[in-house]
């Protein structure tokens, strides 16, 4: 579930055998997702119940997916109970064609254990989730960016602001239907008074 | 218990703006382009006569949306893009996201690349801790040391020149590999200039470690708690001088650190001489490191046959590498096609800034420069 040293190749395995490059496929087929249960996600289940939505291994990473609105106690659980000290990042994915487009990412790691784990939410768009900011201080700025960036609102954080763009900007840059051309035109119509010819159509 | 107080006093702090101010109390606004301030930070005081009361780091001014450019490039397309983050330790930045891609491949480096990435990451950390040095001690005034720490510094962009051409934003590595072959004095050229370093640190070190300006500038400025770096996702040499040891190359090795010998410096009172003290053990380290693994590079191939066209099957990975700053994580959505789905960058810097405000409430408003000279902070990593 964690990033094995020990399955590192050792030094004295042969080199990789001959391929022709292109045609190639990698030389250790990753594994594709697979369904994890071990005594963590037990434990997570027996706390929790409904609320763990499931548990994959994706490259020997391990992944649990939780209900949105139980996030808090989930996180709060990880952090103490599970020693899940450090909130390593927060982020999310835009899947537009989902019913739930946003997937907000948390990397927990335990010091004690030397393990990670991901934690999922799915987020509808203009719905919002509880933050987190109040189990790891670090979450603050975290937040702050994903919602500059995606535009999802976390509940009960002291200061939602903008964090790397200028407050007055226009949408959600990290969104996939974000036009990237849209403030480029925007301002050649309004300071040159033309059209910028700018498309995206290739 | 003492994690969750601290959690809940950084959570209720306020947004400098909306308090309210004492009778004695003003605003002053530092930077974005104040020369402490290393790059474009913009820093909101709230000052009690020389005191801090509260502070603000307003960030963004280097923000170019690197994560939403890797969704329109091929993944190795993508690869100089993560060398302008971290500008300072372009070589480390690369190494992490070459390592992740290979990762979401299934692939690895061979051995002799792996090696090779070893010695020049080691390198870099050391020209970017040199850089810190030399510009820290600039901003708390002692003028001598950033000629030094150049004159040394200048001697690694050598050998990264020899090697691949650039200095700076080198795109030294290749996922799957290497480019390159090394050349044909390499091994001399990191011996000759390791054995140097030794005595040049022990140099530094006669300037600065018990001269009593700098002891007066730096002990005890700027403390910040075990408890409260981990609470903020503090890493790096920050952490390990509050007294974690912790370290990515020994936690969850990469690259060839398996194979090598060293120590993770780490110092209990987290102040701002702890952090000088942790970096200047460090490049000692990177030092014995760079050594070791100079003396016995292994034969081989430097490149994994990975094929011309990079289609990682669907899925992620999250991987990270023990920067120069901290870990510097990068998490990759693949959707089965020729360009990443999703890029996240988990800056070191990022998270590091975010502890200024703990680290500088209460303090004076001239150790504001020392302790953000100590975070070592780039602000084109902190922005993307």
């Amino acid at each position: 579930m964690v990033d094995d040293p020990t399955k590192k190749q050792s030094p004295s395995a042969p080199p990789a055998t001959r391929r022709v490059p292109g045609s190639a496929p990698p030389r250790e087929a990753p594994s594709t997702p697979t369904l994890l249960e071990n005594e963590l996600t037990q434990r997570f289940r027996e706390r929790f119940g409904s609320a763990i939505l499931g548990a994959t291994l994706d490259r020997k990473q391990a992944i649990v997916v939780v209900d949105a609105r139980q996030l808090r106690e989930i996180a709060s659980y990880c952090q103490g109970e599970e020693t899940f000290e450090m909130l390593v990042d927060l982020t999310a994915v835009d899947w537009p064609k989902r019913d739930k487009r946003f997937e907000v990412i948390l990397q927990l790691y335990s010091f004690q254990k030397n393990e990670r784990l991901r934690l999922k939410a799915h987020v509808a768009s203009g719905e919002s989730l509880p933050s987190v900011n109040g189990v790891w201080a670090g979450a603050n700025w975290l937040e702050r960016e994903c919602f500059d960036l995606f535009g999802i609102v976390f509940e009960g954080h002291p200061d939602l602001r903008r964090i790397l763009l200028p407050e007055e900007w226009k949408g959600h840059p990290l969104r996939k239907d974000y036009d990237i051309l849209q403030q480029d035109n925007e301002w050649v119509r309004e300071n040159l008074g033309i059209e910028s010819g700018q498309s995206n159509e290739r | 218990m003492n994690a969750e107080r601290e959690t809940r006093a950084f959570a209720n702090t306020q947004h400098v703006e909306t308090t309210v101010l004492g009778a004695d109390e003003i605003i002053l606004n530092m930077g974005p382009q104040h020369p402490s301030t290393h790059g474009v930070l913009r820093v909101k005081l709230r000052l009690d006569g020389e005191r801090v009361v509260d502070s603000e780091c307003i960030i963004g001014y280097l923000h170019r949306g690197v994560e939403k450019i890797a969704e329109h490039r091929s993944y190795q397309q993508f690869a100089p893009y993560v060398d302008r983050m971290d500008y300072v330790a372009a070589v480390s930045n690369g190494l992490g996201y070459c390592e992740a891609v290979e990762k979401l491949l299934g692939a690895e480096a061979p051995l002799r690349a792996r090696v090779v990435r070893t010695i020049l990451t080691e390198l870099q950390r050391i020209a970017s801790h040199l850089l810190w040095l030399g510009t820290h001690a600039l901003d708390i005034g002692a003028l001598t040391p950033i000629f030094y720490a150049f004159r040394e510094r200048e001697e690694i962009l050598k050998i990264f020149e020899k090697y691949c051409g650039a200095r700076l934003t080198t795109h030294a590595f290749r996922i799957g590999g290497l480019q390159y072959e090394t050349y044909d004095t390499f091994e001399r050229d990191v011996k000759r200039f390791c054995d140097d370093l030794g005595r040049k640190i022990d140099e530094y070190e006669t300037l600065l470690t018990s001269n009593r300006i700098w002891l007066g500038r730096t002990k005890g400025v700027g403390v910040l708690s075990a408890a409260g770096a981990i609470a903020l996702g503090v890493t790096g040499p920050v952490l390990r001088a509050s007294g974690v040891k912790w370290d990515v190359r020994k936690a969850m090795p990469y690259a060839a650190y398996d194979r090598y010998e060293f120590d993770i410096p780490s110092r209990e009172s987290g102040d701002t001489y702890d952090r000088y003290s942790v970096r200047i053990e460090e490049m000692r380290q990177s030092r014995r490191i760079c050594l070791q693994a100079v003396e016995d590079i292994p034969e081989g191939p430097i490149m994994a046959r990975i094929g011309k066209v990079l289609k990682p099957p669907p899925g992620e990975v999250y991987h990270s590498v023990e920067g120069p700053k901290g870990e510097l994580g990068y998490y990759i959505v693949s959707d089965g096609t020729i360009q990443p789905y999703r890029v996240r960058v988990r800056p070191p810097s990022f998270l590091n800034l975010q502890a200024f405000h703990r680290m500088a409430r209460g303090g004076m408003i001239a150790d504001v420069v020392a302790i953000i000279g100590s975070i070592d902070i780039v602000l084109g990593e902190v922005d993307r």
